[in-house]
């Protein structure tokens, strides 16, 4: 265990006869930093290359609406313009997941939400092609808006897609594993809740960008901040007809990612179209508005929670029911709908579990995967509904905790297989840093502290599209004047994957990171790495990294015996030199040993690559979903002043504790609870991506009530409280030196425990985000009159889930199948034929 | 495809200043309508200065003019003439990085970075004219300067550690 503010940890031990670690756990320089702290970072818009020409989209004004009819030709005549593209040019279906292919580069005959791009225009200037937008004549026929998961549920018609289940409904799931009705009666008590997520965008501060060429040899080369450059290399070979080995994709940096950047994008396809077209770069570049359009960030959820408990605090069951604002396309929203009910039994121990989940299609941008992708709305219910119960049973919320967090190596009653699991030191460490026990209950009137608690996976068990392949790659060179070069599929979006890759080879090699090169996120240098999401780059492309980096030191370990005449294995690698440990004067430098490598072997290159453990769960249908190689657990408690008047919420202080397995870059560690908490601050108390009519006697439209950051609010450097972090850090065999994930996780307990924390502090339950003045003033005045002191949603609406899939747990004989699959699709299929037929 | 024989409007670099720009004087022309941003990134390929809003609302494109941080996406470069313009190729010297800079590098001041160039320049323009700030005031400073990924603390750290190393350097000096 190692405090980050109290006492910064020792560096790693440095031992003479080589043992030990001596880049892992030190904090230490990125080896981006000096990029970009000088200003030589090249994002996707800094490319500039010679006859560049610009792109810009032609967007709908309208949310819901048939294209009838194009007219380009006086954009056309535009002096500058070189081309314009529409639906036609690019028909083919792409998306994210093999499942739903719902996207055109370009709408081909309907529009399904205010910014769908209908037209491009490139041209010599930006502004030029900016200004021959309105040159564009587009007739619409405007068709009725679906605005919210309400009406989406209950206006079959018109259909958003031609897919899906039921009218708007986009998918569903339901699982109950277990009996989950027995699971209820048998319990002391039943806790019932409404919980209402707000949508939010990501607001990378780098607007999307890609530039793409035709090369001198005719191919294509797409540079584009993009945090999945192998499924762009995918959805391009289908959109462009042309063979993937003929295209080059190159990830630049990305100025911030936070899923953001995970899905295939228009502007991608039509800059590469329009490339190959006029044998030209080009470029398109996002505005702020656009990227608001763009969207695909934290899905709006509706949740019922029930939850069964002993006197105790032991849980019988639990039950969710959601369902999931999709916007207008299916983006990752099937994995979504499954995520938001994976993981919650991964925290505290719950026998019996039922799911059902419902994404719908609205006419609004796509949401699609933010920070704790799906998890982060269930987790806010969750945990707030905890802090309900320990009350009503009168257990300390902590303690309550404690009493039933979920064991290391358990397999859960939906077959997620856990490892390490330090929860329960977590909880203790934010008990003891915030003083948790004099406060609770304690503090004065408008003071609060409130904890939650959360769990996230270190990578996705299964990838998006099925396959039995790694999930990454490595290719390790070493060079014979002692450089390393790493080649890597896997996108820096600013967490510092780069980083990471060369802390783990450095280690294993005896060098430092300085010694080492780079080069990520290129589909022609770099062997496939499924992309930056759900946490999986450090332990997926560090395991790989370190196969590799294993596999050259066994070379170079074999030629240095030989030379020095010691067995190899007393030789040891540290401090750029390979040497006997028991006779560490018998030495050569690592240079030397590489050249004895390149003697013996030939060049000295390696490979290494990463697939998950197979997992148990995999046997029922969407188990794949939730199963990971190894889970991380955070708690955290924040402590609020709340205004009663105005309803302000200022927060003086806020503890963390993350289980991260080890540190490799602790500086960066550090970086991502920050920032984390940081951003789970601004889901919870201001940020949202809201709509609003426009009045009749204008179109009606459904439109953005802020495509903008000046009304699209997030927290700044005035907003920050302190942050004291912990690391529970005991090594996860299934990590690179032990290393769980810490770039998501950290984030999910931000939020229920600001709502908890509001509790203590005025009384009022504030059940869904962002927590403003307004709803807290509004709970007060209920409060005040004497009624049920809280603000949220009051109606959860009639979903028609389908037939549940039963898996019994382990513990009832379940060996992860289900029981009634046959069943339940015989009966399933003449619901879907009815709607497809209709 | 269109053909066009005319020059677009845009494209007719009618405007031209002279300014200094990380101390050496510079003549640029460009399409008047061009902001300081623009200039900077188009004109003179100075790329390290970002755009993250081109409304004046994150801060990202904050460069030194005459001494003061100001949103370079909000200057129209025809007003720049004669004037003096710090972006972040300037804040080093002599081959070695400001001290900002090795701070921002070494203590996690920066993850994606690309609010870092801005925040550079805001904090060097803070500690220009206040060499010892308070966190309270360093935030303060930095308040109008969006970063998504930090959080802002290793900001403030990597901020006070490059106000304490330039404090030890004008000691010595003197």
């Amino acid at each position: 265990m190692s405090s980050q503010k109290d006492s910064p940890k020792p560096a790693a031990e440095k031992r003479a006869d080589g043992d030990g670690l001596r880049v892992i756990g030190v904090p230490r320089r990125r080896v981006d930093g000096r990029a970009k702290a000088t200003g030589q970072t090249i994002y996707a818009d800094d490319i500039s290359l010679r006859r560049m020409a610009y792109g810009k989209l032609l967007r709908s004004p309208h949310p819901h609406a048939l294209i009838k009819k194009i007219d380009a030709s006086r954009a056309l005549a535009h002096p500058g313009v070189y081309l314009v593209l529409t639906g036609k040019d690019l028909p083919n279906k792409y998306g994210i997941l093999p499942v739903s292919n719902d996207e055109t580069a370009l709408c081909v005959d309907r529009v399904r939400h205010v910014g769908d791009p209908v037209a491009a225009v490139i041209a010599r200037e930006e502004l030029t092609a900016f200004e021959a937008l309105d040159l564009i004549d587009v007739e619409y026929e405007i068709l009725p808006t679906i605005s919210d998961l309400e009406e989406a549920l209950t206006t079959p018609e018109p259909r958003i897609h031609n897919y899906g289940e039921l009218g708007n409904i986009h998918k569903r799931v339901a699982f109950d594993f277990g009996d989950v009705d027995a699971g209820f009666a048998e319990a002391d008590e039943i806790f019932e809740d409404l919980f209402f997520y707000q949508g939010s965008n990501h607001l990378a501060m780098e607007q999307h960008a890609a530039v793409a060429i035709k090369d001198p040899e005719g191919k294509l080369t797409l540079w584009s901040s993009t945090q999945t450059p192998h499924n762009l290399h995918i959805a391009m070979e289908k959109v462009l007809k042309i063979p993937r080995a003929q295209i080059r994709v190159i990830t630049t940096p990305n100025g911030g990612g936070f899923g953001g950047k995970s899905d295939p994008f228009h502007h991608e396809m039509i800059a590469a179209k329009a490339a190959l077209l006029l044998d030209r770069p080009v470029k398109i570049t996002l505005t702020r508005e656009e990227v608001f359009y763009t969207h695909r960030g934290r899905h709006p959820v509706l949740m019922k929670f029930k939850t069964g408990v002993k006197k105790d605090g032991t849980i019988t069951a639990v039950e969710l029911q959601n369902v999931i604002d999709g916007g207008a396309y299916g983006s990752y929203g099937v994995a979504s709908t499954f995520y938001a009910g994976a993981l919650q039994t991964t925290t505290y121990h719950v026998p019996k579990y039922r799911y059902q989940g419902c994404r719908v299609f609205t006419n609004k941008p796509p949401c699609g995967p933010k920070r704790g992708h799906g998890t982060v709305q269930p987790r806010f219910g969750q945990e707030i509904q905890m802090d309900k119960i320990a009350e009503k049973l009168k257990i300390d919320p902590a303690d309550l905790r404690l009493r039933i967090v979920e064991s290391p190596n358990a397999l859960t009653a939906n077959f997620l297989q856990l490892r390490t699991v330090k929860l329960a030191d977590c909880i203790r460490s934010v008990v003891r840093t915030s003083d948790w026990k004099e406060k609770f209950r304690k503090l004065p009137e408008g003071r609060g502290v409130g904890l939650a608690c959360s769990c996230f996976v270190t990578g996705a068990g299964v990838s998006i599209y099925w396959n039995s392949m790694p999930h990454t790659g490595i290719q390790l060179k070493l060079d014979r004047g002692g450089g390393v070069t790493i080649f890597s599929g896997t996108s820096e979006i600013g967490q510092g994957s780069d980083d990471i890759l060369a802390a783990v080879v450095a280690e294993v090699l005896g060098v430092t990171t300085y010694d080492i090169r780079v080069y990520s996120g290129d589909t022609d240098l770099g062997p496939v790495d499924l992309g930056s999401f759900s946490s999986r780059v450090t332990l997926m492309a560090g395991n790989s990294a370190i196969q590799a980096a294993e596999r050259a030191k066994a070379m170079l370990a074999e030629a240095v015996a030989d030379k020095l005449q010691v067995p190899k294995e007393r030789l040891r690698f540290a401090d750029n030199a390979v040497f006997d440990s028991a006779a560490p004067e018998k030495r050569v430098t690592f240079q030397e040993a590489v050249c004895l490598g390149e003697t013996r072997f030939g060049t000295i290159g390696t490979v290494g690559s990463y697939t998950p453990p197979k997992m148990p769960a995999t046997k029922y249908k969407g188990g794949g979903v939730g199963t990971s190689p190894t889970y991380s657990y955070t708690a955290a408690v924040i402590e609020v002043e709340v205004n009663s008047t105005t309803g302000w919420i200022t927060i003086p202080k806020i503890w963390i504790a993350h289980d991260l397995g080890r540190q490799i870059n602790p500086t960066l560690a550090r970086g991502q609870v920050e920032g984390s908490v940081y951003m789970g601050l601004g889901e919870a108390l201001m940020e949202e991506q809201e709509f609003r009519r426009l009045p009749k006697k204008l179109s009606h439209a459904l439109v953005h009530k802020f495509p903008s950051i000046l009304e699209y609010k997030s927290p700044t450097s005035l907003d920050m409280p302190e942050i004291v972090t912990e690391f529970m850090e005991e090594p996860d065999p299934q990590g690179p030196f032990g290393a769980k994930e810490v770039g998501q996780g950290p984030l999910l307990p931000i939020m229920p425990a600001l709502a908890n924390a509001v509790y203590d502090a005025v009384g009022v339950r504030i059940d869904e985000v962002p927590i403003t003045p307004e709803k807290i003033l509004k709970a007060l005045a209920e409060k005040k009159a004497g009624r049920e002191p809280r603000y949220g949603p009051t109606h959860f609406p009639e979903v028609p889930y389908p037939e549940r899939l039963r898996v019994p747990p382990p513990w009832e004989g379940g060996d992860g199948r289900a029981i009634n699959e046959e069943v339940r699709r015989a009966k399933l299929r003449p619901e879907k034929e009815k709607v497809l037929t209709r | 495809m269109a053909t066009h024989t005319k020059i677009p409007a845009e494209s007719e670099k009618t405007a031209r200043i002279r300014i200094t720009l990380n101390g050496e004087g510079v003549d640029v022309s460009f399409a008047p309508y061009k902001t300081l941003l623009e200039v900077l990134r188009e004109d003179l390929g100075h790329t390290g200065t970002k755009h993250g809003c081109e409304l004046g609302e994150c801060g990202a494109c904050t460069v030194i003019l005459d001494g003061k941080p100001v949103l370079s996406c909000l200057t129209l470069a025809v007003e720049c003439d004669g004037r003096d313009v710090m972006t972040v190729e300037g804040l080093g010297s002599d081959g070695q990085l400001h001290p900002l800079q090795e701070a921002f590098a070494d203590l996690g001041g920066s993850q994606c970075g690309y609010c870092t160039s801005g925040i550079l320049l805001t904090a060097k323009a803070l500690l220009d004219q206040n060499p010892h700030p308070s966190r309270d005031q360093i935030r303060e400073a930095l308040s109008g300067n969006l970063c998504r990924c930090t959080g802002y603390l290793q900001i403030f750290d990597a901020v006070e550690a490059a106000m304490v190393k330039i404090a030890s350097h004008t000691k010595s000096a003197t």
